[in-house]
């Protein structure tokens, strides 16, 4: 079944832009790789588990009612196809338009293939880990990997918890946790004071996101856990598992400050270093993606490559209520354009002027929350960056000194970090770090896996009818 | 309090699945990752190279760390699947296929 517009992605932008198209008319078929929607930041409890007060994992808990209903009705009016359980591989243009190929199933090995007038890439984000000794040890996870399991199927890490890293991320994640009953041991956060400080007046410019920060943190000690700003994990120690980490303070220029180091026992790590955008769909397409900050759009939210909109975190780490207006303003460009019109921006001029003052918001925080400025001296050469090849940090700092790579293409050649599962997507700051080469953001064909015999054949069936 | 708890969750009720031959509890709904978490395990791989321990890294299906045998099918995503009643699930040693 064709369709006007496919939406990759349900999260917040792809909520917020099936909705907005849907009620000007367009037919949608929604697809997502979830079981549910609501993406990374409304993932809801699996059917099965019951959960009568979900709204206790989630803030904005009115929003998500909000867009729940919205995708609810026009999925009942037959104006919306929501596909679960689908994964795009590939967004291909043909002659005709766009084909989006997913696969779906149990398995994973389903083919399916969308044909579609305009495509709006909602990819969302992942989060970005920097490497350090011991953080491939079982119990060292993302933070926001144990934000998803907790959200998603209600399980939480046994025993103490560490949250470390930095990023706006990390509060939620530890109140969560500590909500949720886990003994949350400490907080480290490599930025400090001082650097909200330096940014207050742009701060206090979203006033909501002070209160919210400001929220997290007053949870944070009536459940007893000690935040460590301007701190950094060292180390994580354990021969099989995580048994500790090593904590130090940082002295201004960003290096561990000598003899603040201390161990915190623990049994799990949620580890995190802001996030970054899923850009492989739009690369592959051929849009324009600048550096690793996202594709690039215009104020309607397009990409250069026409029919192809993109919107939300795949444009740049800005958070839900930016993604929210993004969506929005693109699903009623697509709209107009898909009926043969330039849209009149003046009908969304109010969350036009929101989506540029949180996008000011959140370059704001990208100069709050950064990495200690050089973590990778603390990479010794034993560390594994590239954790799906298991190359050593050693072997790319040789790769770099002594056989003269100078570019992250070159290092990947020498030394295979980068080309294995995950296609570069978790270890690429991280090498790119170690070898001192500007980050290059990951490439791949497809987008994930897929089996060969999907590529040997033409999709069996076309469109949603057949899944 | 549990998170069980805390979202007021009246589950379906649990079935019984075995990893490395041992009986696990599973409720309709989990993953495959967080039926092994809830019972303690936290690696269930391997690496190829250094036969190091793995378990859950990213969570949302991106690092592929998680791989897990899943009944004799090997390289499935243990934070992406469903556990399913009766599931053989198996420590990946390697790339999951016998040499």
């Amino acid at each position: 079944m064709p369709t006007d517009l496919a939406v990759i992605g349900a999260g917040p932008a792809g909520l917020a832009a099936s909705i907005a198209a849907a009620a000007r008319g367009v037919r949608v078929t929604l697809v997502d790789a979830a079981p549910s929607a609501g993406g990374q930041f409304y993932r809801q409890p699996a059917t099965g588990l019951g959960a009568r007060r979900a709204q206790a994992l989630h803030h904005q808990w009115r929003t998500w009612t909000r867009l729940r209903e919205g995708l609810d009705r026009h999925i009942a009016a037959g104006r919306v196809t929501h596909l679960t359980d689908h994964h795009v591989w590939n967004v291909e243009r043909t002659s005709t338009g766009l084909t989006v190929h997913a696969l779906s199933g149990p398995e994973q090995e389903t083919p399916v293939a969308v044909r579609a007038d305009a495509v709006l890439l909602a990819t969302g984000g992942y989060e970005r880990v920097l490497p350090f000794p011991g953080w491939t040890l079982p119990g060292v996870l993302t933070a926001g990997g144990a934000q998803a399991m907790l959200k998603g199927t209600l399980v939480v890490p046994g025993g103490r918890v560490v949250v470390a890293g930095t990023g706006p991320l990390l509060l939620p994640v530890a109140t969560g946790l500590a909500a949720a009953g886990v003994a949350v041991a400490a907080l480290v956060e490599s930025a400090g004071p001082e650097d909200f400080a330096r940014h207050a007046g742009a701060l206090a410019a979203q006033p909501g996101k002070a209160v919210e920060g400001a929220l997290y943190t007053a949870r944070l000690l009536r459940h007893r856990v000690r935040i460590l700003p301007r701190h950094t994990v060292l180390e994580a120690h354990g021969d099989d598992r995580l048994e500790a980490v090593t904590v130090a303070a940082l002295d201004p220029a960003g290096r561990p400050r000598p003899g603040t180091a201390r161990r915190i026992p623990c049994d799990t790590l949620a580890v995190g270093h802001g996030m970054l955008p899923h850009t492989e769909l739009a690369d592959t397409l051929g849009c324009r993606i600048d550096g690793v900050a996202g594709v690039a759009v215009d104020d309607e939210q397009r990409t250069d490559v026409p029919g192809v909109w993109a919107a939300g975190e795949a444009t740049g780490i800005g958070g839900a209520a930016l993604a929210l207006a993004e969506g929005h303003i693109a699903g009623r460009s697509i709209a107009a354009r898909l009926s043969g019109t330039a849209p009149d921006p003046r009908q969304w001029e109010r969350v036009a002027r929101s989506r540029a003052a949180l996008r000011r918001f959140s370059t704001t925080l990208d100069g709050v929350y950064a990495p200690p400025a050089h973590w990778a001296d603390q990479v010794d050469d034993a560390t594994v960056v590239c954790r799906c090849e298991e190359v050593r940090a050693g072997t790319v700092r040789e790769a770099v000194g002594r056989l003269g790579a100078g570019d992250l293409r070159t290092v990947k050649l020498l030394t295979r970090a980068g080309m294995g599962w995950c296609q570069g997507r978790i270890c690429t700051p991280g090498v790119a770090g170690v070898a001192g080469c500007a980050p290059t953001a990951a490439r791949s064909p497809f987008a994930r896996p897929v089996p060969l015999d999907v590529l040997a054949r033409e999709p069996l069936q076309e469109g949603p009818d057949a899944c | 309090m549990n998170p069980l708890e805390l979202a007021g969750a009246r589950p379906e009720p649990a079935f019984t699945v075995t990893f490395d031959d041992r009986e696990l509890q599973a409720l309709p709904g989990w993953t495959v990752a967080a039926a092994l978490w809830a019972a303690g395990i936290t690696s269930w791989r391997t690496t190829r190279r250094d036969g190091r321990p793995r378990g859950i890294f990213c969570g949302i299906g991106v690092c592929f760390d998680c791989l897990v045998t899943v009944n004799d099918r090997p390289n499935q995503r243990a934070c992406l699947v469903a556990v399913r009643p009766g599931d053989v699930i198996r420590t990946q040693e390697g790339t999951g296929h016998a040499d």
